[in-house]
C-alpha cells in the first residue's frame, strides 16, 4: 500500500472561496469606512500651520510655576495610590466570589455581573459621572480609579483562582480544614504572587489614568493640564507633559522591577 | 473450632463499606455496590484498569467525592450521613496521600507537614503558623523518619518527586489517622523510588497499626507490599483475597484477556534484591 508523499496542515477555514472571500471583504470594508467618514480635509490642512505655531510656543517648556505642577503631580499620585490600595482590598472578596471553582453559581453570576458592568465603561465616562455627582476635584478621580482597579484586579485574580491546581485544594480539604483554612493554605499561596503582580501593574496603570481623568475635571495633574490648554499656556503645557512622561516612565520601571522580583 | 469463631466475632470493625455506589452527574456509574470490610491494620491494595472506579472509591470514603448510595463505617461512625462539621472532624481522622503529591508548592516543607493538623488549630493560629509544641515536635520527628531532616524550610517546589511524596506521607501521618487513603502513590515516580515509597508507607502504617487502602496500577508492587488485594472492574469487586492467590485467571477477569503469566510473581522467587533500608534510602539517590 503506497502512502501519500505530500501533506499540508489543515486550514482554519476549509472552503477556499470563503477563506479568500473574507479577506477581500475586509479590505473593501476598510476603504469604504475610511471613504464615508466625514473628514474635512480643508480644515485638516489649515490645522498644520497651527500645530507648528503651537509647538513653537511650547518651547522652551516653562517650569516657573513648579509649585502648581508639584501640587498636581502629588494629587495624581495620591489618587492612584489610594485607589490601588482600596481596589486591592475590595478585589479579594469579589474575586473569590467570581471564581467558578469556589463560589456557588448564584454568587458567581452576581460577582461576574459586577465585574463586567464596571468594566463596560471607560474610566473617562465613569469620571464624568462622578464629577456630576461629587463635583470637580480629586474625590471624583479617586472613585473612578477605585472602580477601575477593583474590576481589573478582581477579573485577573478570579481567572487565576479558576486556573489554580485543584489537587492542592483537595489535599488541604482532605486534612479536615474548613473553607477559611482552605483559603489560607491552598488558595492564598497559589495566587499571592499574581495578586501582588497585578496590583503593582494596576498602580502603574492608575498613575497613567490619573492624568487622564483629570481632563474631565476629576482632579490631579490632568486638570492642571486642561487649564493650561484653555489659556494657551503652551509652554507650561509642555512642562506638564514632560512631567507626566517622566512619571509614567518611573511607574513603568518600578512596576517591571517589582514584578520581576516576585517571580 | 469454637474458640476460632469467638475470635472472629471479637475482631474490631475498622472500616466497613457496604454496597457503595456512585453515579456522576454526567450519568456515568463509577461504582456499583462495592463492599469492603477491614478488621485489622492491614495494607489493602486496590488494583484494576483505568476507569474501574479505584480513585472514585477511595475519594468516596472521605467524601471528597459524594457517594450516591451505600454506607461507610469508620470505627463505629457512619460517614455518609455526617453534616459539614461532622465530616470535617471525620476527615481529620483520615489521612490521604496523592499521586501528584498535592503539596502546596509555594509553602515550606514544614508548613505542608503541619497542615496535617489544620483541623485542630484555630484559624488565627493557622494563619500565624502557630502550632502546639507537640505538633511541631512530631513534624520534626516525621521528617527525620522519612529522611528529610534539615529540609523543613525548603519550599515544596524545590523537592524531587520522591522527596515530595515523603512530605505527602508526613502530612497524612501528622493527622494521626485511623485510616490512610493512598491514591496511586507511585504513578509519577521511577521504579526504585516507587518501591522505597511503598515500603515507607507500609512500614509506618504497620508501626502505628493504621489500616491502609492504596490504589495502585502496578500489580507487581501490589503483590510485594500489600497484605490483601482487591480487584475492581467497572465499579465492581472482582477479587478480594491474598496477594499470593492472584492467578492469570483472576487478572484476566480484572483487566481483560492477555498473557498474565509473566506478571504473576510467586512468593518464593520474591527474595531477590537486598535493597537498602528505607532510612538509608531517604538520604541517597534523590
Amino acid at each position: 500500500m503506497s502512502m501519500p508523499t505530500t501533506w499540508k496542515p489543515p486550514s482554519l477555514i476549509e472552503n477556499p472561496v470563503l477563506r479568500y472571500g473574507m479577506v477581500v471583504l475586509a479590505i473593501i470594508y476598510f476603504f469604504w469606512s475610511v471613504g464615508t467618514l466625514e473628514i474635512d480635509w480643508e480644515r485638516t490642512l489649515k490645522g498644520l500651520p497651527r500645530a507648528g505655531d503651537m509647538i513653537s510656543r511650547m518651547f522652551p517648556p516653562d517650569f516657573d510655576r513648579w509649585e502648581l505642577l508639584v501640587r498636581g503631580v502629588v494629587e495624581s499620585l495620591q489618587m492612584a495610590f489610594a485607589a490601588s490600595i482600596v481596589g486591592m482590598i475590595i478585589a479579594i472578596p469579589l474575586s473569590l466570589c467570581a471564581a467558578s471553582n469556589l463560589a456557588p453559581k448564584p454568587i458567581y453570576l452576581i460577582a461576574r455581573g459586577i465585574i463586567v458592568l464596571s468594566r463596560t465603561f471607560h474610566e473617562v465616562i465613569i469620571a464624568i459621572f462622578f464629577v456630576k455627582i461629587v463635583g470637580f476635584g480629586p474625590l471624583a478621580g479617586l472613585l473612578t480609579l477605585t472602580i477601575a482597579s477593583v474590576s481589573f484586579i478582581s477579573k485577573m485574580i478570579a481567572e487565576d483562582i479558576e486556573n489554580m491546581n485543584m489537587g492542592q485544594v483537595e489535599a488541604i480539604r482532605a486534612t479536615g480544614a474548613g473553607f477559611s483554612k482552605l483559603l489560607l493554605y491552598a488558595v492564598q499561596p497559589q495566587i499571592l504572587p499574581r495578586y501582588l503582580g497585578v496590583s503593582i501593574y494596576r498602580l502603574d496603570a492608575n498613575i497613567r489614568h490619573s492624568t487622564v481623568v483629570g481632563i474631565v475635571g476629576a482632579g490631579g495633574i490632568g486638570m492642571t493640564l486642561t487649564a493650561t490648554f484653555k489659556r494657551y499656556d503652551y509652554d507650561f503645557s509642555l512642562a506638564i507633559l514632560l512631567t507626566i512622561i517622566a512619571l509614567v516612565f518611573l511607574g513603568e520601571i518600578f512596576s517591571n522591577w517589582a514584578r520581576g522580583k516576585l517571580r | 473450632m469454637v474458640p476460632l469463631r469467638l475470635e472472629t466475632t471479637v475482631k474490631k470493625v475498622m472500616l466497613e463499606v457496604k454496597s457503595l455506589a456512585k453515579q456522576y452527574d454526567n450519568g456515568f456509574h463509577a461504582l456499583h455496590g462495592v463492599d469492603l470490610l477491614v478488621t485489622e491494620p492491614q495494607v489493602v491494595a486496590i488494583i484494576g484498569p483505568s476507569g474501574a472506579g479505584k480513585s472514585t472509591f477511595i475519594r468516596c470514603i472521605n467524601r471528597l467525592v459524594e457517594p450516591t448510595t451505600g454506607s461507610i463505617n469508620l470505627n463505629g461512625e457512619e460517614i455518609t450521613t455526617l453534616d459539614r462539621t461532622g465530616l470535617r472532624r471525620a476527615r481529620c481522622r483520615i489521612g490521604m496521600i496523592f499521586q501528584e503529591y498535592n503539596l502546596v508548592e509555594r509553602l515550606t516543607v514544614m508548613e505542608n507537614v503541619l497542615s496535617g493538623r489544620l483541623g485542630y488549630v484555630s484559624l488565627l493560629n493557622a494563619f500565624r503558623r502557630n502550632y502546639p509544641p507537640n505538633d511541631v515536635q512530631s513534624a520534626y520527628e516525621l521528617l527525620d523518619h522519612v529522611g528529610l531532616s534539615g529540609r523543613h524550610n525548603t519550599r515544596a517546589d524545590n523537592l524531587s518527586g520522591g522527596q515530595r511524596q515523603r512530605v505527602g506521607i508526613s502530612r497524612a501521618l501528622m493527622q494521626n489517622p485511623e485510616l490512610l487513603l493512598v491514591d496511586e502513590p507511585t504513578a509519577s515516580l521511577d521504579p526504585k523510588t516507587s518501591r522505597q515509597i511503598m515500603r515507607l508507607i507500609c512500614e509506618l502504617a504497620h508501626e502505628r497499626g493504621t489500616p491502609v487502602l492504596v490504589n495502585i496500577h502496578d500489580v507487581g508492587l501490589a503483590q510485594d507490599f500489600a497484605d490483601r488485594i482487591v480487584g475492581l472492574n467497572e465499579g465492581r469487586v472482582i477479587y478480594d483475597g491474598l496477594p499470593g492467590d492472584l492467578t492469570s485467571d483472576v487478572l484476566t477477569r480484572i483487566y481483560g484477556e492477555d498473557d498474565w503469566s509473566k506478571t504473576i510473581r510467586r512468593v518464593d522467587d520474591e527474595e531477590e534484591n537486598g535493597e537498602p533500608d528505607v532510612l538509608d534510602a531517604g538520604a541517597s539517590a534523590e
